[in-house]
């Protein structure tokens, strides 16, 4: 028989199996500032093309009309949209180097299935939208869509993102209502909140 | 009183078996590599804990090709899950007792 000591460091132990086994712990919080900062540069970039010179703190009561700077936007959102997930999977790789991991293992795998369903649903979702002409409800489409996503994979991830998806459905719904702000919604979910949540889990998790 | 102590599973009571457990508990299924690598021990180790899961019938084992690569594939059965809660629930007693 072992000692009572034994008995409580596997009562610690089966905690500890728990966790790491389901979270993702390769993901970085530094990719997470730099895809925020990515976003700011695509939505002031964006904001040239649409608002300029009107302030972006304006409402704007009228939606983008030409197929031409539609297209400038989609193309736009899809570079930040690639560069982000090419910082993530490159800062994440390093760190599963670091802590002597697997990047693509049952972890990763379950994370990315959970996430691809409400990303891919969004994803068509808003190429309707757009197609019907329905501009003004595309931003914040992207932040709800992004947001049930991340709630979706929070259980593989650690526990902020559970709250950072709530953040973004939140100002997802709010820009709904104010579609003449979708730019700035756009920024502060994709932009401001990921560098928030990305300097929280960098001083957490990654020093 | 009641001896808490009887109540602990003797297969459970190896820590590694028990972090096995652990991990099939916290997920659907997992994979021998991936198993390896959370619980930082060698195959043979593993395959040896594993055997004895199996053998007690606590865990389910599915084998299938990958890309042309094997891969094993495990799931704690009911009867894994309850003898796992019962283990843990004992532990605890034990634990309790104690202080």
């Amino acid at each position: 028989m072992k000692e009572v000591q034994e008995y409580e460091k596997d009562l610690a132990s089966i905690r500890t199996m728990m966790e790491r086994s389901a979270k993702f712990i390769s993901l970085s919080g530094m990719s997470g500032i730099l895809a925020g900062i990515y976003a700011l540069l695509g939505a002031t970039a964006a904001y040239f093309i649409t608002y300029y010179p009107v302030s972006p703190f304006r409402y704007r009561i009228y939606s983008i009309q030409e197929p031409d700077t539609l297209w400038k936007l989609i193309v736009l959102a899809f570079v930040v949209l690639t560069a982000s997930i090419a910082t993530g999977i490159w800062f994440s790789s390093q760190k599963a180097k670091k802590n002597n991991t697997q990047l693509w293992n049952t972890t990763s795998k379950n994370l990315m299935i959970n996430m691809a369903i409400p990303l891919i649903t969004g994803g068509v979702f808003i190429l309707i939208l757009l197609s019907n002409g329905h501009f003004g409800l595309a931003a914040p489409a992207c932040l709800v869509f992004y947001g049930l996503a991340l709630i979706q994979g929070s259980s593989n991830m650690y526990d902020e993102i559970r709250y950072l998806g709530f953040s973004e459905i939140i100002l997802g719904l709010i820009g709904a209502i104010l579609p003449g702000y979708g730019l700035l919604f756009w920024a502060i979910g994709f932009g401001v909140l990921h560098i928030v949540y990305g300097a929280i889990m960098h001083n957490k998790y990654d020093r | 009183m009641k001896n808490p102590f009887e109540n602990l599973d003797k297969v459970l009571e190896h820590r590694i078996r028990l972090q096995i457990m652990s991990v099939l508990m916290a997920n659907e299924s997992y994979d021998f590599s991936s198993l390896k690598e959370v619980l930082a021990i060698t195959d043979g180790n593993l395959a040896s804990h594993m055997k004895a899961l199996e053998k007690e019938k606590y865990i389910s084992v599915n084998k299938s090709f990958v890309d042309r690569k094997p891969s094993t594939k495990y799931k704690a059965t009911d009867r894994g899950r309850t003898a796992f809660k019962k283990h843990l629930d004992a532990l605890e007693q034990v634990v309790k007792q104690q202080k």
